[in-house]
This record gives C-alpha cells, structure tokens and sequence, in this order.
C-alpha cells in the first residue's frame, strides 16, 4: 500500500503540475485577450469600426475635435515591418547557411553565439546608437535635414531582430539530414546546388517558422521606434518620411490617459489591432508548416 | 528519494514566497516618503529643489520623476500619486474628473518659464514674432526664407501629447492643431539635441534648457527673440528684466498639484515651505527660471496658512 501510494504520488504530482503550469500558459493568453477585448471594445462602439480603422488621422488631444483613425498608424507598423523584414531576412539567411552548411566547426561555435549575443543588446540601446550615429549618417547620405524617419528605425529593428531569425534558419537547415546532402553530392552536385535545391528546401518549414518570429520581434518593437521613427502623425508617403508605428504611439499616449476615458479605451483597441495581427501571423505560420511537413511525408 | 526532491523544491518555492511576503511588510517603515511625478521641463528644477531639501531633512524619501505634464496629471487622477508636476494648469475636465474620484486637487505655483524658440547655431533667422512662430507650427510657413532666413526647408521639432509644454504651446501660440509633419520628441533634451543637428530645424524647450551647465546660454543652438507682433521689439527669454515685466510673450507659470489638502507638519507641507524659502528661491533662478509674481506668491501663502 506504502509503495503504492509513493509511485503514485510521485508520478502524478509532477504531471499534475506540469499540466498546470502549460494551462496557465493558455489561461493568460485567453484572458489578456478578453481584457484587451473588455477594454478595447467601447472605442469601436463610441468611435465606430470603419472610422476607427480606415479613418488617416490619429490626433486625442486636437485643438479642435478630437480624431481616432489608426490607418495612418497600421501604415507606419506595416511600413517598419516590411522593410526591416526585407533587410533582415537576406542577412540572417546568409548569416545561418554559412554557420550549417560552410563554416568550420570551430567558426560556427564562435559565430553562433556571437550572433546570439545581439539579441542581449537592449533595444533602448540600438534606439540610443541610431539617434547618435545612423540617424545624422541617413540624413547626410539623402541629403534629408533629418534622419528620424522609417528607413532608419526599419535598420536598427532589423538588426534587434537577426539574431531571432538567424539563429532559428540555422537551427532549421542543419536539422536537414546528412542522407539528403550525401545523396545530392553523390548525384554529382556541386555543393551550392546542394544548399539551393536541397537544404533550403527541406528546411522550408523551420525557415518560415524563422521568419515569421522575426516578423512577429519586428511588429512588437516599441522602444527602438518611438525613439527614432519620428512619430509625426501625417500620413506616410516615402520610405524616408517620419512613422508613427501602432507600439509607439500606445507606448507614447498610454501614460497620460486616465483609467476608462475614450483615449485610454482606443489605446487599448489598438491593443488589441496588434494582438490579432500577430496572432494571425503566427497562426499562418503553424499552418503552413503544419502543411508543409504533411506534405513531405 | 524522488519525493524527498520534490519536497525540497515546495519548500523552496514556499519559503521564497513567505520570504517575499514577509519582506514586503516590513518594508511598511517609519520612513516617511514622497514620489513626484509629471513634467519634463520641471524635472531638472524640481530634482535640484529636492537634493538641497534632502541634505537639509536627512531620513525622508523624495523621488523625482518625468514623463510629462500628462502623465503626471493622470497619476493623480488614477491615484498612483498624491505629488504632480506640471507645466500646464490643469483643464476643467481633468479637475471634474479628479472631483468625481474624491480628490481635493490643490494648485501651488512653482516657477515660472519662458518658453524658448531654439534653431540650428548657423540659423540666420534674427527674430519670431508669435505669429509666424504660430505659422510655422501649424504648416503654413514652410521655408526659413520666408521669415528671413535662408533658403532652408523647415523641420518642425516638438513634444509628445503626454507634455504640458505641447499643450501650453497649441494652445496659445498656435491656436489649432499642430502641422502632421512635427516629429514628437520624448523630452526637451531630444529636441535640443535634434535642433543641434538639424540645419532645417525649429523647437520649442522650456528655459532650463537653453543654459549649459555652467548657467551660461549654450553657443551650440541659436536661442530666437520672439516678439509679441510684428511691430514690437524682438525679446530674448534669458532677459531677466523683460521676462519679469512680462515682456517676452511666451511666459508660464509651472505648477504642482496635489491631490488632497496637505496636513500638518507632513512632508508635503515642509517641502513646499522650502520651495517658497529664499534658499528655494535661489535654486529656482540657479536653475534657469524665474520666480512667480507677488499675486501668485500669496495664493501659495494661502494655501500654506490653510493647513491646520
């Protein structure tokens, strides 16, 4: 009886535990959403949808009336997003098929954590180095009388993202078995042909899994952009013109409105805006590696 | 031996958890403490006022922080805080809804401010008047030529809707809404370090921060003379005179608000009777401002003979 009441205390407490802790996980998840929801969902009510999202003016606290369209906001996020996810990728794909597939051993245990170590940078630190260096050079470089604009905000979030997505592309291709290389160069492939007809895509699923944290890291940045993105409030038109990303502009407001007024109700429906956008994105991409994989096999 | 382990671990984990508990009540000390909060423009100032408070009244606790006018504000509001600094009074909604929440907001008059235009140091532009100035932030004046200056596009510089500087500014210098193309700058000291930069540039800071360390005006941004229209003579805001003769049209008063009557013998009480000390009184001009008139000085007496 002693024994048993031992294997089953033993064997059950930890599962009980470990359950309980991955249900908290989904506990918060669902519950962030529904308060994000709770307090989000007056400001569509007060200030309706189609003008809340398609309207081009954000301006609380105008001379006049007050207007609440975040178009102009999700343009600027959407403008970071791109870009920064346009320098980023192409780097940190190198960066990995060079640790999997080129560098020595050795290199790649002194490279792979080098990289990794960025990701230790603190972004206010990135923002700050952009406001003193990048910011004059992109200025100087377009002969612009500033360079708070997205071009340079996009730059540093990419690099803030990199270490995200290299490390997880390298992780992906060196996951690629061995048999497929050998057969390839066995075939009579060169070892480039290998790494672009093979590895990468049988590493696909693991890559778009990469690049869709890096988009998900790009899109919550907040720091990096409400120091050197400009945050002026016209609508966008060039990649060197000043943004106003939905992150920075609660991060900016979220201090100065009172608990329950309409301005500390839409902050929290951008919220929510930029919740759903990265959910959406990160569900995409289990869905397409989920097919991905079915696929192969 | 595996539920020994997992005893150790619950008792690790419960012990961290009394530990902490415990310690958070403790931490309930005789010590008497104040947290300050608001504008950006009153933080130097006011940081300096508390420091020579400190040395004078060992054993208390003051903390000073930013964030903006706003911010302040709405720490009272929500009841963070009970001590709000701001460079703007506060608006009638904002006391409706302090009033609604049971507080008994009490107004003290600081300092006062001349709100300083700034420009680039080879900015050739000799003097504003309040209504160009009013032009240019609200996108009409485009280019330094049209003001007398060089062939230069202007880059508009000013703050976040969280500060009071920015509302005081919209409100009475450019009476509608500000250009979309002004960049929001977290504080003061980003648009002086921008304006510096920036050829195009034009800001707007409060006047603690057009002086170096030292207490000089800085020789690396250019500091505009405004003028109240364009008839009238161009007034520089580091004139003492003319500011205290209310000659340079873009003056304030800085306030700090609380958010009940102080009492007897508080911390609150002792701080603001060293703010009115004449050892007050020097720090405030030491640190670029201007001390409020006789009118405003005997609302502060006021307030400070109220308390029983």
């Amino acid at each position: 009886m002693v024994f048993k009441k031992d294997i089953y205390f033993s064997e059950n407490l930890p599962r009980l535990m470990f359950g309980a802790m991955a249900a908290l996980t989904v506990f918060s998840l669902v519950s962030i959403f529904i308060f994000l929801l709770i307090s989000g969902i007056g400001a569509f009510e007060e200030i309706g949808v189609s003008e809340f999202f398609l309207g081009i003016d954000w301006n609380p606290t105008s001379f006049y009336t007050p207007a609440w369209g975040i178009f102009s906001l999700m343009v600027g996020t959407a403008i970071i997003s791109v870009l920064a996810l346009s320098i980023a990728l192409p780097f940190g794909l190198s960066i990995a098929v060079y640790l999997s597939e080129i560098a020595s051993p050795k290199m790649r245990e002194i490279f792979k954590p080098l990289i990794e170590m960025i990701a230790s940078i603190p972004s206010v630190v990135l923002g700050f180095l952009g406001l003193l260096f990048l910011a004059p050079f992109i200025a100087k470089f377009f002969n612009i009388s500033n360079g708070l604009n997205a071009l340079t905000a996009s730059i540093l979030v990419a690099v803030a993202a990199l270490p995200t997505i290299a490390s997880i592309c390298e992780d992906a291709l060196s996951s690629v078995s061995v048999r497929f290389k050998e057969a390839s160069l066995a075939l009579g492939a060169t070892k480039w042909t290998t790494i672009k007809k093979v590895v990468i895509p049988a590493a696909g699923p693991g890559l778009i899994a990469a690049i869709m944290l890096g988009l998900g890291r790009i899109i919550g940045e907040t720091m990096i952009v409400l120091m050197v993105a400009g945050n002026s409030r016209a609508f966008p038109t060039s990649l060197l013109d000043p943004v106003r990303p939905m992150t920075a502009s609660i991060a900016i407001e979220i201090k100065e409105v009172v608990v329950g007024s309409l301005h500390w109700q839409s902050l929290f429906a951008v919220g929510l805006t930029l919740f759903i956008i990265t959910f959406v994105i990160n569900l995409l991409a289990d869905v397409l590696v989920y097919k991905k994989y079915s696929y192969g096999n | 031996m595996k539920k020994t382990t997992l005893f150790f671990v619950i008792l690790l984990v419960g012990g961290f958890i009394l530990f902490s508990i415990n310690k958070n009540q403790s931490r309930v000390s005789p010590r008497e403490s104040l947290a300050i909060k608001g504008s950006d423009t009153e933080l130097q100032l006011v940081s300096n006022l508390v420091e020579a408070f400190l040395e004078k009244n060992p054993g208390v606790d003051i903390s000073v922080t930013g964030g903006g006018s706003g911010v302040g504000i709405a720490a009272l509001i929500n009841g963070e805080l009970s001590f709000a600094n701001s460079s703007r009074k506060m608006d009638d909604k904002e006391l409706a809804q302090a009033k609604e929440r049971g507080l008994n907001i009490q107004e003290f008059n600081l300092a006062v401010d001349s709100l300083s235009i700034i420009v680039h140091s080879e900015n050739s532009t000799q003097k504003l008047s309040i209504d160009q100035i009013g032009k240019i932030y609200k996108g009409e004046i485009t280019n330094w030529k049209e003001v007398g200056g060089k062939n230069e596009k202007i880059a508009l510089y000013g703050r976040q809707s969280t500060s009071g500087t920015y509302n005081f500014f919209k409100n009475t210098v450019v009476k509608s809404d500000y250009s979309p193309y002004m960049l929001s700058m977290e504080g003061n000291q980003a648009i002086v370090d921008a304006v510096q930069t920036d050829k195009g540039g034009i800001g707007y800071v409060g006047v603690g921060y057009v002086r170096g360390e030292n207490g000089q005006p800085r020789n690396d941004i250019k500091i505009i003379p405004v003028g109240k229209d364009q008839n009238s003579s161009a007034v520089s805001p580091l004139d003492d005179e003319a500011v205290r003769l209310d000659n340079y049209p873009i003056t304030r008063n800085t306030f700090q608000y609380l958010s009940q009557f102080p009492q007897k013998n508080s911390l609150v009480e002792k701080f603001l009777l060293f703010e009115m000390s004449e050892q007050g009184q020097e720090i405030i001009k030491n640190s670029g401002f201007f001390a409020i008139s006789k009118e405003d000085n005997q609302k502060n007496q006021q307030l400070l003979e109220n308390i029983k």
